[in-house]
Formats: C-alpha cells, sequence, structure tokens
C-alpha cells in the first residue's frame, strides 16, 4: 500500500530537517565563540542532503526519502580581530572568531521550519486519506 | 452477468493511482531541498487507461505478452519540466507541488465517495428492503 510508504517518506524528511535545524542551532549558539588558534576554532557546519538511492533488486518504488549524507564544515575564512586585552588571544594580540553568517543561518532555519511544517501537512493528509479509506462500505 | 468489479467501475484503480501519485509527491517534497533531485510525477491519464482491465491487451495463449503493469510497477514516472533554473539543479517548486498533493488526495476522497455509495448501492440490493 503506498499510501504507508508517505509516511517513510514524509518521516525521513523530518529527520533530515530536524538535523539541519540542529546545526542551525549550534551554529547560532557558537557564532561568537572565540578561540586563540585557526585550528581551534569553531567553523559553521551545513548538512548535506541526497535522496535515497532505490532499491532496483525489488520492484522500483516511486519514490524516496531524503537522507543526510553527512556534515561538512564551512570552508569560509574564519574572522579575525585585534582584541590584545582579550584572555584568548595570542601573542600577536589576535583572536579567530567562527566563520558563522548570522543571516544565512537564520534563512536556513525558516527554510528548514517550512520543509518540517510540509511533511507534517504531507503526513496528516495522507493520514486522512487512509482513515477515510478504512471506514469504505460501512454505512 | 456482471462482476462486481463492473459494478465499482474505474474507481478501484483510480485509487490505487491517486495513492500511487501521492507517494511520488511526498517524495518530490521530502526531497525539496536535496541538490540534484529532480521532481517526478506521474501521466495520469495514461497510466490510468494502462490500469483498467478492459483496455489491455489479452494474453489467451502462452506466447502471449503481457502489458499488464503489476501493482502499477511499469508505470513510467516523468520528470517535471521545471520553472524556475535553481543553482543546486534541484527542479522542486515546492508551492506547486503542494498543491498537487492536496489536489491528489482530495480526488482520492472523490473516488472513495463514489466507490462507498456504489457499495452501498449494492447492499440496498442485495438486501432487497
Amino acid at each position: 500500500m503506498s499510501l504507508f510508504a508517505v509516511f517513510d517518506i514524509a518521516g525521513s524528511a523530518l529527520g533530515a530537517q530536524s538535523i539541519r535545524m540542529n546545526a542551525t542551532a549550534s551554529n547560532m549558539a557558537n557564532a561568537n565563540s572565540a578561540s586563540s588558534s585557526i585550528d581551534q576554532t569553531y567553523r559553521a557546519r551545513v548538512p548535506v542532503f541526497s535522496a535515497v538511492m532505490e532499491d532496483f533488486e525489488f520492484e522500483p518504488g516511486p519514490g524516496s526519502g531524503v537522507q543526510v549524507d553527512g556534515i561538512v564544515e564551512s570552508q569560509a575564512p574564519l574572522r579575525k580581530e585585534f582584541r590584545p586585552g582579550h584572555p584568548l588571544s595570542d601573542d600577536d594580540g589576535y583572536i579567530y572568531l567562527p566563520n558563522v553568517n548570522a543571516v544565512e543561518e537564520m534563512a536556513n532555519m525558516i527554510a528548514a521550519s517550512r520543509s518540517y511544517q510540509t511533511s507534517v501537512e504531507v503526513m496528516d493528509a495522507s493520514k486522512q486519506m487512509l482513515q477515510r479509506t478504512l471506514t469504505l462500505g460501512q454505512r | 452477468m456482471p462482476s462486481l468489479d463492473q459494478a465499482l467501475g474505474i474507481h478501484p484503480q483510480a485509487m490505487k493511482l491517486r495513492a500511487y501519485r501521492a507517494q511520488v509527491l511526498a517524495a518530490n517534497l521530502a526531497n525539496a531541498e536535496t541538490p540534484n533531485y529532480r521532481a517526478r510525477d506521474v501521466d495520469f491519464r495514461s497510466a490510468l487507461r494502462d490500469a483498467d482491465p478492459t483496455t489491455r491487451l489479452a494474453a489467451t495463449r502462452p506466447g502471449h505478452f503481457s502489458d499488464a503493469a503489476p501493482g502499477f510497477g511499469g508505470i513510467d514516472l516523468q520528470y517535471r519540466e521545471p520553472t524556475q533554473a535553481s543553482l543546486d539543479q534541484n527542479t522542486v517548486d515546492v508551492a506547486a507541488e503542494r498543491a498537487r498533493f492536496v489536489d491528489n488526495s482530495l480526488r482520492y476522497q472523490a473516488s472513495l465517495r463514489f466507490l462507498d455509495g456504489k457499495l452501498s448501492g449494492i447492499k440496498s440490493a442485495l438486501r432487497g428492503e
């Protein structure tokens, strides 16, 4: 019954979008985590999505869910600030700040929450379709 | 004597196909932000024509080919023509896909109502009240 598969597909989207929200929350929380060396500085994390490959050994299905392939760190340059009074400043008086772009993160957050809502609505509609089907012929 | 299948008409096949299409559209929505994903859809008219047993080729001898689509496994999905180019080659238009999903589920429920009506008609004919 393909309507039950809708729950798997929409469920995979819920999982993927919540991972994206987690990454965004982590990026925003660490936006100002200073450090004294380039290597130790937090870098913005971005999840990479890919469509789940269908299993062609059996009947090829019509749809596939989404999965998170991995989390990559942004390669944008870190912010380097001259703050000699900062407790974490290096010998030259510089501190390093994460390459988190707050505007990008906010846009990401909005997109993730909209996608999440869409998946919930898809599940709700499928649930209604199934419930109506279960009452078929009872009148 | 007409069989029960004939009494129910095209609606059982239509419902099956609507459920299948719901899955395709849900996959499009799930992959709305997957790079390189291309939105797909069912050509409903031709798929329903293929699913209708009265329009299928009859296999009357062992050597005959069957064009029957078992459980809609043989339905071709077609790629949607993108309306707007996107940088990551994704062709899902979320608003349009959502509209199609809602449209599809309403049409599913319409078929369901028809089927319900037919079943209650058959029931009252059987009771003979």
